[in-house]
């Protein structure tokens, strides 16, 4: 009975996070929120016996791609007011609730690492079995993955240079304007 | 020692339905690009879910590989939607998807 009681709790606490993601005014705390609710699913993956895949969960989504989030929102708050900015959105009051959700999924994770082998034993499919229908049956898939993946990268690639660029074209453009500022103060020395 | 005890599956799929169905009112009611590529992620998190739970029904592989494939497509999605997300950015100045709302020709 116990897993079903770890299942409902970060069954809730996915549920909670995800709600308050969706309703946060500012990106920021939604991502925040967000993180906690992959995570509460990368425990429920566990609890149902399929711990390759809640490891995939935290390194791929709450790592990966998450931060892919939070490089962007970063970087579309450089300049003056961003810092400000950063301070209004990461204020101490706001951490509490988001890390009293946390330590509830670490109450669980620390349960069930302590408790051994509890988890579902018969039900468990592990890495092993996974790669061997990976690379058997669906091997397809996995040349259908890869083809995505480039299509996303050319494509990230594309629409992110355009951007690059301009930036770097404003950037050549004030170097330029401080290069001819110097020349003339030289030339003024002289 | 105790048979383990399995977790429904009808469980996980409700709620497996009910963070697809925030995640859809987020897209539909958010007007910040950010929010709303989130609010995909929490759609595909949703049916990541429920394969996982469905594969873990019958303690098959199939649930997972299909979890890495829609892992997959997300990575793509964000990659995408994020350059893209860039691009509004510098054209309009602001992340509100109203103001981006006009076609072209």
């Amino acid at each position: 009975m116990l897993e079903l009681g770890l299942f409902y709790i970060a069954a809730s606490v996915a549920l909670i996070s995800t709600i308050l993601s969706v309703t946060r005014y500012n990106a920021t705390h939604a991502l925040i929120y967000l993180i906690i609710s992959l995570l509460g699913s990368a425990i429920i993956f566990y609890l149902v016996g399929a711990p390759f895949a809640a490891a995939l969960e935290i390194l791929i989504y709450a790592g990966a791609i998450m931060v892919l989030f939070v490089f962007v929102i970063m970087m579309l708050n450089l300049g003056a007011s961003g810092d400000n900015q950063e301070h209004r959105w990461l204020q101490p009051g706001m951490w509490i609730l988001p890390s009293m959700l946390c330590l509830v999924l670490l109450g669980e994770i620390t349960y069930i690492l302590s408790t051994g082998n509890h988890a579902l034993a018969g039900n468990v499919v592990g890495p092993k079995a996974v790669g061997i229908e990976l690379f058997g049956p669906y091997v397809l898939a996995v040349e259908i993955a890869s083809m995505l993946l480039l299509a996303g990268l050319v494509g990230a690639y594309q629409l992110g240079r355009r951007y690059m660029v301009d930036v770097r074209e404003d950037d050549d453009l004030e170097k330029e304007a401080d290069a001819d500022a110097d020349r003339d103060v030289e030339g003024d020395a002289v | 020692m105790t048979e383990a005890v399995v977790i429904p599956m009808e469980h996980g799929l409700l709620l497996a339905a009910i963070l697809f169905s925030i995640g859809l009112g987020g897209v539909m009611v958010r007007r910040n690009i950010i929010l709303i590529l989130m609010s995909l992620e929490i759609m595909l998190n949703a049916c990541a879910l429920a394969f996982v739970v469905a594969g873990a029904r019958w303690a098959e592989a199939d649930g997972q590989i299909m979890f890495m494939l829609v892992l997959t497509i997300a990575a793509a999605e964000v990659a995408v939607g994020l350059g893209l997300l860039l691009q509004v950015h510098r054209r309009f100045g602001t992340l509100d998807i109203d103001r981006a709302n006009r076609m072209r020709g």
